[in-house]
C-alpha cells in the first residue's frame, strides 16, 4: 500500500512526521497497533507530544489503546503480542520510564529469538523521547541508547531529523527485531523536508561533506555540530558531519570511511560521555583504520552527572556549539 | 472431568510427566544436565487439568519450573529432554535449557528464568489475540513466589480493563524456593489479589486433576467466549528440592510425607478403579507405555548431536 501523500515532499516538524509514519504503518499493516500512556486524550489528542495525534479517531481505540500507567506490562505485553503475530508500537512517555519495564526490554524482548533457537521474532517497536533541554530535570531528560545499544538483540534507532524520523520509523515497524526507537523531545518542532521513504536501518548519512575532520553526532548534538561547521567555514575549517541514526547496528564503514578522508575523528553525543557509544566508535576507527589518523580521536559526550533543572545547570551537562568548536580546533591543531 | 473418557488419559499424562522429571535428578548428577533444572513432581495435577481445556491455537507462557506445562500442551518428549540436555536437536537448538524452553507451534511462549515475567507475555499473548480477532486463549503459569511480583498486579489490571482471554494459573507449591509464603504474605488469602482487580478469582485443590479440570474448563471458556480473565489458585506441593543441591532445610520431611499422601495420580488411579474405569491390566499397560515413552525420550536425548562452538552466534538478531 502507498503512504497517502508518497512521492511528494514536504517540510515537516518531526513530531508531524513521526505522526505521518505512524498513520501509514497502521494504514498499511492490520496487525499493527499503539499502546501508551495518555496517547489518545492528552493536549489536542495525541500523547505528551503530539506524536499519536488524532490516530485514534482514524483506527479507533481498539488498534490505539490508552494504558494505564503500568510501563512494565505494557512492555511485557507488547513482548507477549509480538510473539503471537501482532506488531505493537509501544509509546513510553519518557525514556527514563522504559527502566521499569526493563525486564521485558533485555530478559524478554532482546533474547526470545535467540534463546529460542530462532522460533520467535519480536517486532515490537518501543517509542519513547530522550533527552534534556527542557527544564525536565533528573528524572525526564536521559539519553540512555548505550544501555540497550549494549545488549544483543536490540535495535536502537535515534533519528535527528523529520526524514529520517519518518523513515527509519516505517522500516522500525517493519523490523523483525524489537527496536528501541529514540526520539528526541527537544526537536519535535524542528522542521525539515520529508520524502515519504523507508530508511533502512543501520545506514549512517553524511549530513555534511568537509575535509578536515569527521565529526559523528546524532540528535541534539547533530544539529550543535552543523552549526558549529557553519561558524568554522569563515576560519577555514571544514567539518565532515557523519550522522549514524541507529546506534545499533551501527554503519561503522560509512563512519571509517569517512575518517579515511578527513583523517580526523570527533564523537559527540548527549549520552554521558564515560563509557558512552561515543568511546566505541573511536575504538572501532581506532581498529578501522587507525594508521590513517593525524591526530588522537577525541569524543565529546555529557558530563558525568544528572540533568538539572536550573538552566544554565542543564545546559552545562552537555556539550555545546562552543564545545564541539574547540574540540575540533584541538584536533585539527588550531 | 468425564472420568470414562478423559479419566485414563488424564492418569497417562500425568504419569508420563512424573516419570520424565522424576529421572531429571540422576540426569543433573551424571552430568547430562547443566545449570539449573527445576522439576514438578508432585505438582502433575494442575498442568494437565489446564491444558486438557486447550486447543491448539491457544498460547500458554510458563515460568522456570515449566517442562510438566510443555509436556501437559504436547510436548515431544524426545526434544523437550535434548533441549534440557542441551543438544542441537531439543526445541531451541541448545539455546534455551530447561529455563528458556519455547516451542512456537503449540503456542508455547517460554519457560521462564524470571519470576513473574511469563505473567506478561500471557496478557500481551491474549491482547494480540483480541486484536486479531481470533479464538485463542493465553494460559500462563506461575508460582506462589511470582505473586509478590509487580507485573502480577499490572497484569491482572489490564487483563480486567481490556477483558482480555487470559487465564492466571498460580501453582502455589507452599515455598518460594526456600520462603515459605505465610513469612512473605500478609493476606494469605490469594483469590483476593485477583478479586481487587476484576478478575474473578477461584482456589482449587491441586493435588485433584478432575478439580482443577473443571475449574480450568469453565474459566477457559469464559476467557474463549469473550467474558474476560480468570484467576485460579491451584493448592500442591514439589516433592522434590527447588532444584539439585537443594538441601531442603526449610521443610520438615514429616511435611512432605503428609502432601505424598495426596498424592495426585495415586490417588486418582484409586478413584478411575473405584469408578470401574481402569483395572489392574489396564493399569499395567499404562505404566509400561508410559515408562517406553520416557524412555525412547531418554534415548533420543541422548544421541542427540552437541552444539558446536561456531553455533554460538546464530539467532543473535534477524537479518533485515
Amino acid at each position: 500500500m502507498n503512504a497517502p501523500v508518497a512521492n511528494k515532499v514536504t517540510q515537516l516538524s518531526i513530531w508531524r512526521a513521526l505522526n505521518a509514519a505512524l498513520r501509514d504503518a497502521m494504514a498499511a499493516d492490520p496487525t499493527v497497533f499503539l499502546m501508551g500512556e495518555d496517547i489518545t486524550s492528552w493536549g489536542t489528542g495525541g500523547g505528551i507530544y503530539g506524536v499519536t495525534r488524532k490516530l485514534v479517531d482514524e483506527f479507533g481505540p481498539e488498534r490505539v489503546r490508552n494504558t494505564p500507567i503500568s510501563e512494565e506490562v505494557i512492555i511485557s505485553a507488547g513482548v507477549g503480542a509480538a510473539m503471537r503475530g501482532s506488531r505493537p508500537i509501544v509509546e513510553i512517555m519518557y525514556s527514563d520510564f522504559i527502566l521499569l519495564g526493563m525486564d521485558a526490554v533485555i530478559n524478554q524482548a532482546a533474547k526470545a529469538r535467540y534463546m529460542f533457537g530462532g522460533q520467535f521474532s519480536v517486532p515490537m517497536v518501543l517509542r519513547t523521547n530522550q533527552g534534556s533541554g527542557m527544564g525536565k530535570a533528573g528524572q525526564h531528560s536521559q539519553c540512555l541508547e548505550t544501555l540497550y545499544a549494549h545488549i544483543p538483540g536490540l535495535e536502537v534507532i535515534t533519528p535527528g531529523t523529520s526524514d529520517d524520523a519518518y523513515g527509519l520509523l516505517r522500516s522500525a515497524v517493519d523490523s523483525p527485531n524489537p527496536t528501541i526507537f529514540l526520539e528526541h523531545k527537544a526537536l519535535y518542532n524542528e522542521r525539515g523536508p520529508v520524502t515519504y521513504e523507508k530508511i533502512p536501518i543501520g545506514k549512517a548519512k553524511i549530513a555534511r561533506e568537509g575535509k578536515d575532520i569527521t565529526v559523528v553526532a546524532t540528535q541534539m548534538q547533530l544539529h550543535r555540530a552543523l552549526a558549529a561547521a557553519e561558524r568554522l567555514v569563515a576560519e577555514g575549517i571544514e567539518i565532515e558531519v557523519v550522522d549514524p541514526r541507529t546506534i545499533a547496528p551501527l554503519d561503522t564503514n560509512t563512519i571509517i570511511a569517512s575518517v579515511e578522508k578527513t583523517k580526523r575523528l570527533l564523537v559527540v553525543h548527549e549520552a554521558h560521555q564515560l563509557f558512552g557509544w561515543g568511546a566505541e566508535v573511536v575504538c572501532q576507527v581506532i581498529e578501522g583504520c587507525g594508521s590513517a589518523l593525524r591526530s588522537p580521536p577525541r569524543r565529546l559526550g555529557g558530563k558525568h552527572a544528572p540533568v538539572s533543572y536550573a538552566e544554565a545547570m542543564e545546559q552545562a551537562v552537555m556539550p555545546s556549539v562552543d564545545e564541539i568548536i574547540a574540540a575540533v580546533k584541538a584536533s585539527v591543531g588550531r | 472431568m468425564d472420568l470414562a473418557t478423559q479419566g485414563v488419559e488424564a492418569l497417562r499424562m500425568m504419569s508420563v510427566i512424573r516419570e520424565f522429571e522424576a529421572r531429571l535428578p540422576a540426569f543433573s548428577e551424571a552430568g547430562l544436565i547443566r545449570g539449573s533444572t527445576h522439576p514438578s513432581v508432585g505438582m502433575e495435577a494442575v498442568a494437565v487439568g489446564v491444558s486438557m481445556n486447550l486447543q491448539p491455537q491457544d498460547a500458554i507462557a510458563s515460568n522456570h519450573r515449566g517442562h510438566a506445562h510443555c509436556i501437559a500442551r504436547g510436548a515431544d518428549l524426545g526434544k523437550t529432554l535434548a533441549e534440557i540436555f542441551g543438544r542441537s536437536d531439543g526445541y531451541c537448538r541448545g539455546h534455551g535449557g530447561s529455563m528458556h524452553l519455547g516451542v512456537k507451534e503449540l503456542g508455547i511462549l517460554g519457560t521462564n528464568g524470571v519470576v513473574g515475567a511469563g505473567i506478561g507475555l500471557a496478557t500481551g499473548s491474549a491482547l494480540s489475540a483480541k486484536l486479531r480477532g481470533v479464538n485463542e486463549v493465553s494460559v500462563v503459569y506461575f508460582g506462589d513466589g511470582a505473586t509478590n511480583q509487580g507485573i502480577l498486579a499490572e497484569s491482572l489490571n489490564l487483563a480486567a480493563i481490556w477483558s482480555l482471554p487470559v487465564v492466571f494459573v498460580c501453582e502455589n507449591n507452599q515455598y518460594a524456593q526456600s520462603t515459605p509464603l505465610k513469612s512473605t504474605v500478609k493476606e494469605q488469602r490469594l483469590t483476593l489479589r485477583g478479586e481487587a482487580y476484576g478478575v474473578p478469582s477461584y482456589d482449587v485443590d491441586g493435588m485433584d486433576v478432575a478439580a482443577v479440570y473443571q475449574l480450568a474448563r469453565d474459566v477457559v471458556e469464559r476467557a474463549r467466549s469473550g467474558g474476560g480473565p480468570s484467576m485460579i489458585l491451584a493448592e500442591c506441593y514439589r516433592y522434590l528440592g527447588h532444584m539439585a543441591a537443594d538441601t531442603e532445610i526449610y521443610r520438615q520431611k514429616a511435611e512432605v510425607e503428609s502432601w505424598k499422601n495426596r498424592d495426585p495420580i495415586a490417588t486418582f488411579a484409586i478413584r478411575l478403579r473405584e469408578g470401574g474405569f481402569l483395572d489392574d491390566a489396564k493399569f499395567t499397560a499404562l505404566q509400561k507405555d508410559v515408562t517406553a515413552a520416557v524412555d525412547a525420550a531418554e534415548a533420543f536425548a541422548k544421541a542427540a548431536a552437541m552444539p558446536t562452538a561456531d553455533q554460538a552466534m546464530q539467532h543473535v538478531i534477524a537479518a533485515e
